[in-house]
């Protein structure tokens, strides 16, 4: 592949045995592996085009754990790498050769919930959907809810700051934490917020969300929790091309309304939808929009008629209502399992993820169709539309000598053309490995290191998750030095005032 | 005092540099409506109105990008006139600490951390910066976030920008997230409620789908009852719908009942702008879980606390004249955190106006601030949290 990890530390690898039997004074039995087959598993994230198998994986059941091997690793300088449920798809758990894997899978206990303060506090181990399960039955749930949500943890969710078809509305993880136990590579333990909202002092909270396991261990989480909508009710719009459903989006927006949730297929994700769950979908356009409202059923209703009312103004051709849940789930069903129906008409799929200002959606999608002919490689797309968050899936064949390179060459170019029209790289599933390197296309060496010097706040040596987010690395000690030194003053012929 | 009105980034940039060099502290100001908060410091001001105007604004994208010394209202006009808002309810400090209302700016808002009573549902600030261009104490300009809605490429810098109060960087320009205005609103009240009940009555509404957005509790006043405050917003039927739902999911702490626009709407400004506390020489803002609220008003209220609650009782406000230290402390036991906002002169200037965080935090935050601002030129010993402030 063509991202480069840092060099494995030769003096690292050969003190390997050593390593593995200090971790395995910290965790006794099982909780620490290092043969070679058992390590498999752990090579890889949802980024499965990047493999590593670790040096050794440790899997703590205990902040005490936690915290001896981030002690013990800092003092002997020995790299670690988080991971959650290894789900990512930028790469963030992925493995490195001199590094410890620290798997936080034990730390699967929901600790308290409180509806009264409507807060949940769990172990970050804890799946997405395992809070909702553990707090529905009161009639509450926890609102970010990415497609992952059966597999990924709340840690892994922090590390990404994921979102969901729902975040429109009840925006991403950072949104909904409120407080974290942090346990940085020294060993100290800290806790961030609490289960109040806004922290005291500099929001640090704030940082670690969406820091892609680069600046601490998270070992508790407490995030806030919501009642659960009274109704949900959804439509399912055809539109002949993508503008005219594109317009439809600015106009819901334009009319006040901030549905629960609003995304955009175009023909080639619908096709492949349709094929494989079969629910109906239309076949003759262009562009398939889903909008889902939430609340008491007077306001769906309500809304459900503007909506419709305004997809028909800009030209919908079909046009579907819920009636009921199980209508509503089906709209969804399609959507939902877009991924695994592309996988189906491709052997292999590249999923990409920049956002862009909603109304340069015709022309990004013009542009990728035209990359697609240069680059001989499919592209579907599904879109978060009322964000404006793309996630092309470009098709490729692992098999096929070169088709890897040029699919990420073409999500390279998808990326550069979401910058291009003052959008990012990234709308929810982080840098990782896999954009690091497109990092300066929206950044500017000055932008990058103020950006990596918080990391050394955290972290001086470098040793969470190196590899990560940030193309270069530099010595923290460069990194801190002014520019401004003994008195010297930067442009002396300026007038002083 | 001197005091520094760049008007570009150059400027701005050639004024860090040369207080970095020369050992100066630069207090960054907008307005300087929240000049009063905090203990005497001697710093140069740096005033930002220099830095005003709008660079852009999108409605439909849900996006505007305006410099920092731009004022509040402005920002707010404009935003209005299009049917949208600044969502998470910015407002003037000024009435809170006997300035003349007016003089926000935006940047000094975002810089503040601030949110009004519908914190609970809307976000606060950091909940809606989404990126920032900047002069770094290091005199370097550079840009954190992005200008879409969905971003999370990098370190999430915003978050750390909003509610540093000016101790990281000078921020010249801000990109927000602005949202539909509510198209009704409507404000059900409960009279004559006790502070545990209040709680209990605003946590069930919470917890309710009648989507309550906001909802606060003033105490019995200059002969008004206690009330208990429900904000619904929304369209038109969904309001009326929520509203008709509400009394039964309160009713078993009291009978709500509908306000007239008015007289809800004066209720609303009376929480933002604390009034009943107006008397209070010592104002404490106190961030705690709902539950705590009652608790530290138990504590507290018998030695002559006086108090109100927003944000379900997630935001006590107290003004309380007794030992600062027993504030801290029944905050600290509520798991929460206490700011003093308005003080005589003795406490402003011993007692940090910041909840002083655990050492380890404490350490963190200082190099952070240092990540930004490596010669201290933000540090005006305004926080007296810096024991090499003076
Ligand atoms: C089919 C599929 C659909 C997806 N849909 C969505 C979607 O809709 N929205 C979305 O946002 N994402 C989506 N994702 C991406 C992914 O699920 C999220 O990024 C998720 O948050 C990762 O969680 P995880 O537990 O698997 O973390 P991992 O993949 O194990 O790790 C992710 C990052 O978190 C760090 N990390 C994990 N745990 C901790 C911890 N306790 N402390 C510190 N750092 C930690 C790791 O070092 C790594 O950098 C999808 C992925 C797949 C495979």
């Amino acid at each position: 592949m063509s991202l480069k990890m840092p060099e494995p530390d030769a003096a690292v690898l050969a003190r390997r045995d050593d390593i593995v039997e200090a971790l395995r004074r910290i965790v006794p039995g099982e909780g620490v592996i290092s043969e070679e087959a058992e390590l498999r598993p752990f090579e890889s994230d949802g980024l499965t085009a990047y493999r590593q198998p670790p040096m050794v994986v440790v899997l703590p059941e205990n902040v005490t754990q936690v915290s001896a091997i981030l002690r013990w690793c800092h003092e002997q300088g020995v790299k670690v790498v988080p991971r959650g449920a290894g789900t990512s798809l930028s790469g963030g758990a992925l493995p490195l050769a001199d590094g410890v894997l620290l798997g936080m899978a034990k730390f699967n206990r929901v600790l308290d919930i409180s509806y009264d303060d409507r807060i949940a506090v769990v172990q970050p181990g804890v799946t997405n959907l395992a809070i909702t399960k553990a707090v529905e039955g009161a009639g509450f749930y926890y609102a970010p809810d990415p497609s992952s949500q059966i597999a990924c943890t709340i840690g892994g969710n922090i590390a990404e700051n994921s979102g969901g078809v729902h975040c429109l509305k009840y925006g991403l993880t950072t949104n909904n934490v409120l407080g974290v136990e942090l346990v940085t590579i020294e060993g100290e333990v800290l806790r961030l917020g609490g289960r109040h909202l806004d922290p005291a002092g500099l929001d640090l909270l704030g940082v670690v969300v969406g820091s892609e396991g680069l600046l601490g261990v998270v070992t508790e989480v407490t995030v806030r929790i919501l009642p659960k909508p009274e109704t949900a009710r959804a439509v399912l719009v055809g539109f002949p091309t993508v503008e005219s459903a594109g317009q439809c989006v600015a106009e819901v927006i334009a009319a006040g309304i901030i549905p629960a949730g609003m995304e955009m297929m175009d023909r080639p994700a619908i096709h492949a939808a349709e094929a494989f769950v079969k629910v109906g979908y239309p076949l003759d356009v262009d562009a398939l929009l889903i909008v889902e409202l939430d609340g008491p059923a007077a306001e769906c209703d309500y809304l459900i008629e503007e909506v419709a009312r305004i997809a028909s103004v800009n030209g919908a051709v079909s046009l579907r209502v819920s009636n009921d849940d199980d209508e509503r789930l089906a709209f969804w069903a399609g959507r939902k399992a877009a991924f695994p129906a592309v996988g189906r008409i491709a052997p292999d799929y590249y999923c990409m993820d920049g956002t862009i200002p909603r109304r340069h959606l015709p022309e990004v999608l013009r542009r990728m169709a035209l990359l697609s002919e240069q680059y001989g490689l499919g592209v579907a797309n599904v879109f978060h539309a009322g964000d404006g968050n793309l996630h092309p899936l470009i098709l490729y064949d692992a098999h096929k000598p070169g088709d890897i390179e040029r699919a990420e060459d073409f999500g390279n170019d998808i990326l550069r053309l979401c910058v291009e029209m003052g959008g990012v790289l990234t709308g929810e599933h982080g840098v990782g490995v896999e954009k690091r390197d497109l990092m300066p296309v929206m950044f500017s060496q000055a932008d990058l290191d103020h950006q990596q010097r918080v990391k050394c706040a955290f972290d001086p040596q470098l040793l969470l998750n190196p590899g990560k987010v940030f193309p270069t690395l530099h010595r923290c000690a460069e990194l801190g030095r002014m520019h401004v030194h003994g008195g010297a003053l930067p442009f002396p012929d300026l007038p002083r005032f | 005092m001197v005091a520094h009105k760049p008007s570009s980034v150059d400027q701005l940039v050639e004024l860090i540099a040369t207080a970095s060099a020369e050992g100066t502290k630069l207090e960054l100001r907008g307005g300087g409506s929240k000049a009063p908060i905090g203990a005497d410091r001697e710093a140069q001001i740096v005033d930002m109105r220099g830095f005003s105007g709008v660079v852009d604004y999108d409605p439909p994208e849900l996006v505007l990008t305006v410099r920092a010394g731009t004022p509040l209202a402005d920002v707010q006009k404009l935003v209005e006139s299009q049917d949208q808002m600044l969502a998470f309810e910015p407002f003037d400090h000024g009435p809170l600490l006997g300035k003349p209302t007016g003089q926000a700016t935006i940047g000094g808002v975002v810089a503040a951390g601030v949110a009004g009573s519908g914190r609970l549902t809307a976000g606060s600030a950091r909940d809606h910066l989404l990126g920032f261009t900047a002069v770094s104490g290091r005199a370097e300009r550079f840009v954190g976030g992005g200008k879409v809605v969905k971003n999370v490429t990098g370190y999430d810098l915003p978050k750390l920008v909003a509610a540093s109060w000016g101790r990281l960087i000078a921020v010249t320009e801000l990109t927000l997230k602005v949202l539909p205005r509510p198209r009704v609103t409507s404000t059900m009240a409960i009279e004559g409620l006790g502070h545990h009940q209040a709680q209990a009555a605003m946590a069930v509404a919470m917890g309710s789908a009648a989507e309550v957005g906001a909802t606060a509790h003033l105490p019995a006043f200059d002969g008004r009852p206690a009330l208990t405050l429900f904000r619904i917003q929304g369209f038109s039927p969904s309001v009326a719908a929520r509203c008709a739902a509400l009394p039964g999911i309160v009713g078993a702490h009291g009978r709500a009942m509908a306000l007239p626009e008015d007289e809800a709407a004066a209720h609303w400004i009376a929480v933002r702008d604390v009034a009943p506390l107006a008397s209070a020489a010592t104002l404490w803002r106190i961030n705690l879980p709902p539950t705590g609220g009652p608790r530290l008003v138990d504590r507290l209220a018998p030695l002559g606390a006086c108090w109100l609650f927003d944000w379900a009782g997630g935001l006590v406000w107290l003004g309380f004249d007794g030992a600062p230290a027993l504030v801290r402390l029944a905050a600290e036991t509520e798991g929460g955190h206490a700011m003093l906002m308005r003080s005589p002169d003795g406490i402003r200037n011993s007692v940090p106006m910041q909840h002083p965080r655990a050492p380890g935090v404490a350490a963190l935050e200082a190099r952070v601030r240092r990540a930004f601002d490596p010669a201290g030129v933000f540090e005006t010993g305004r926080f007296l949290d810096m024991p090499d402030a003076h």
